[in-house]
């Protein structure tokens, strides 16, 4: 069977980008889907899964990076809307919170 | 409280590093992991005791287990003392992760907060040393 994933790119605003705290979002939110998710900082991958805390601060992605998420199975289109609106919520952090970080 | 996810301790040989490290998991994850620590040994030098693991053990226990991070030598040894002198229904139920107690920590409660099983816990906090964090 094959599936096409849902896909979205969020251009990532954050100032420290994406650091420890925002990483530990993306990756609780990401593990509250069943479907398979994963991220990318170019189009063409390379792709790592979005529910490994591990791998996603290991990206080390840098402000201005544009986030690539892409999800197959279950609530796929629902979970890389989230996803993509944590990022463009700038992770729900406020500024002097980022620059203290 | 009950929590139906993996509760964590952080046993170092400092007071301020165990409550410092226990502070970053609890504001960068969340309430909804169990979370005990403890350092220093009963005369308020550094140093660990194996009463106040066990004692960490339990405020941290859960029904899933729990994911034990150390720092130094003794903190290892003193642990797996506390492990071996629970109850035998619980002994089985708590295991010491080989990763950086802070780091180890935080990426421990990040995967238990999803309901993960210890020993998914335990693996993502290794992970960190298992160096398998290519992108």
């Amino acid at each position: 069977m094959s599936e096409v994933p849902a896909t979205r790119s969020v251009l990532m605003k954050h100032a420290a980008g994406l650091h420890a705290r925002p990483s530990v979002k993306l990756t609780k939110l990401a593990k509250t889907f069943p479907c398979r998710i994963e991220l990318a900082q170019s189009a063409d991958g390379p792709w790592i899964d979005a529910k490994s805390i591990v791998k996603v601060m290991a990206l080390k992605a840098p402000r201005d990076t544009v986030l690539f998420f892409r999800a197959t199975g279950e609530r796929a289109s629902e979970a890389i809307g989230a996803l993509g609106d944590l990022v463009a919520r700038d992770f729900d952090e406020d500024h002097a919170d980022a620059a203290a970080s | 409280m009950t929590s139906s996810n993996v509760g964590i301790v952080i046993v170092s040989h400092s007071k301020d590093v165990a409550r410092g490290a226990a502070e970053m998991v609890r504001q960068m994850v969340g309430p909804e992991v169990p979370l005990a620590h403890c350092g220093g040994d009963p005369g308020g030098r550094l140093g660990t005791s194996v009463e106040s693991i066990m004692a960490a053990i339990a405020e941290a226990w859960s029904e899933k287990g729990v994911a034990v991070l150390v720092d130094l030598g003794g903190a290892e040894t003193n642990s797996e003392m506390a492990i071996e002198m629970l109850p035998a229904d619980r002994r089985d139920r708590v295991v010491i992760c080989n990763a950086p107690i802070v780091e180890g920590a935080v990426m421990a409660a990040t995967e238990s907060s999803a309901g993960s099983s210890l020993a998914a816990v335990r693996s993502t906090a290794e992970e960190l040393y298992a160096g398998a964090v290519v992108p």
